[in-house]
């Protein structure tokens, strides 16, 4: 790995960000929005449920952090995606970065883009609704982590369809992470889902984060056994993910896509 | 860079894109790439960059084959130019060359940033938009890209397509200098004969995937009785059969 070029291709994005406004506040503007709803209904399921009325906040936490996967696998397929428009495509894949190093850049890149979404909309929860996703604490950092290496991995996978099949893929990538949202349980407990599907909802990572997120929130312990299979699977599926990457492109090497790639 | 390129075929889905190329490009020497549309030429650039995998055949530079784990050692060497590929719009001129000079690996990037945009005129545009740029400049900004590497080995692929005579006629003599003043292999794929006539020391006419005919411009202009390349090409695009091919 040469950390100059992933350096090089991390401030291709970053040059983008800066230099234009909308670009931030398009970044910003939905996962606030995302607070306001889910804070209000959240607001509403703590006066009306007896699940949640001693955890006020539990949806909010939940809704901050399926946003920041959101943005995270987002931001990856945004920044593939900027490349394909701008028919920027080929220069990059004829200059001398290796395939581990785009993936590196992009990796590095996409937590600038969900970080610049996350924070306000997180600090925004506060004074809003006293609600903090912070209470959760130090395992918060690796609730995060775990996230964010599997939203890189969907959109690992998303841009690896991207490759081997075009620009056409691009509407599978806002389509992708609703495809799983259900099976994730981020809004509710495992147990609400029919028996057959717990058990391919626990091959997933994000029932063991939300409900990690749920145990530490409602009952107060953290579970490390549980925080550390959410990492373990995540990033299982991110070591997946990159081999599929591989494969695509080679696929897209064999079938000439690689070239005069554009809109 | 020297380039030898040894039955070479490239196969989708049942048709040749390129059916046996064999041509060798000696090191500082311009070859030109003619054809028609359609005829492989992009293909056949796309495979010596590494971009395609070919069906078989070898493409060898400098000793190292193209499809070798080495690749990415020629890569740094080489560089590509298309009016067809461009460079990402909203970003300034000056950052599209100093994120692909990082990616070439350059030590003094900024000295070589005003080098080349003085070369080609660019420095008033430096803090520009790319995507604000006329057609003719950004062309210029993809061949000031093309050459910030100082590559050793340069594709074009119709360089001056689109571009009035006067932008055409600079970027022409730009290539004519830099070649006379650096140590540079080109290959050079383009519709315009006057282009080729100017930039390269031999030619390779393509049909349908194959090499129809090769030699210098004026070999080919006087083995097929015409009076210029433009002429010549249209006879071979056309159908006739060459004498060498």
């Amino acid at each position: 790995m040469q950390w100059h070029k992933i350096y090089g291709l991390s401030l291709r994005h970053i040059y983008l960000i800066r230099g234009s406004f909308p670009r931030i506040l398009d970044l910003i503007y939905w996962p606030s929005i995302q607070v306001f709803l889910w804070g209000f209904i959240s607001k509403f399921f703590t006066i009306s449920s007896s699940y949640y009325n001693n955890t006020i906040g539990v949806i909010l936490t939940a809704a901050i952090l399926y946003d920041f996967l959101f943005r995270s696998s987002i931001s990856y397929n945004m920044m593939f995606l900027e490349e394909i428009w701008s028919r920027n495509f080929t220069n990059l894949f004829i200059s001398p970065i290796k395939i581990k190093e785009i993936i590196a850049a992009l990796t590095l890149t996409a937590i600038l883009r969900t970080l610049i979404g996350l924070i306000p909309a997180a600090l925004i929860a506060i004074p809003l609704f006293k609600v903090s996703i912070f209470v959760i604490g130090f395992p918060l950092i690796f609730l995060l982590i775990a996230l964010y290496i599997f939203g890189v991995t969907l959109g690992l996978l998303v841009t690896a369809g991207l490759i081997r099949f075009g620009p056409s893929f691009e509407n599978i990538a806002w389509a992708s992470l609703f495809f799983l949202a259900p099976l994730g349980c981020i809004y509710y407990p495992i147990e609400i889902l029919p028996n057959w599907l717990q058990i391919l909802a626990k091959i997933l990572p994000l029932v063991h984060i939300f409900e990690e997120m749920r145990n530490i929130l409602i009952n107060n312990v953290v579970n490390l056994s549980e925080i550390i299979k959410a990492i373990s699977i995540s990033f299982i599926y991110f070591l997946i993910g990159v081999s599929i990457f591989y494969w695509s492109y080679y696929g897209a090497r064999v079938r000439g896509t690689l070239i005069n790639m554009g809109e | 860079m020297k380039i030898v390129v040894q039955n070479l075929y490239k196969i989708f889905k049942k048709n040749y894109a390129v059916k046996n190329l064999n041509l060798t490009i000696e090191k500082n020497k311009t070859l030109g790439l003619l054809g028609p549309n359609g005829c492989g030429k992009t293909t056949s650039i796309g495979m010596m960059l590494g971009l395609i995998k070919p069906t078989s055949g070898k493409i060898i530079i400098d000793d190292i084959d193209v499809e070798s784990t080495h690749r990415n050692l020629l890569l740094s060497r080489m560089n590509f130019a298309s009016p067809y590929v461009e460079l990402p719009k909203k970003l300034t001129v000056r950052e599209n060359l100093e994120i692909y000079s990082r990616l070439y690996g350059l030590k003094k990037l900024k000295s070589r940033i005003e080098e080349i945009s003085e070369d080609l005129n660019l420095t008033k545009f430096l803090e520009k938009k790319t995507g604000e740029l006329s057609s003719g400049q950004k062309n210029r900004v993809s061949l000031a890209k093309s050459l910030i590497n100082k590559p050793e080995l340069l594709f074009l692929d119709e360089p001056t397509a689109s571009l009035d005579p006067d932008i055409g006629d600079f970027i022409r003599s730009y290539l004519e200098k830099y070649k006379k003043n650096n140590s540079i292999t080109i290959l050079l794929a383009s519709h315009n004969m006057n282009e080729v006539e100017r930039l390269s020391d031999s030619v390779i006419m393509m049909r349908e995937g194959e090499v129809i005919d090769k030699g210098t411009c004026k070999d080919l202009i006087k083995r097929h009785g015409r009076n210029n390349l433009e002429e010549t090409f249209l006879k071979l695009a056309r159908g006739a059969k060459s004498a060498v091919a």
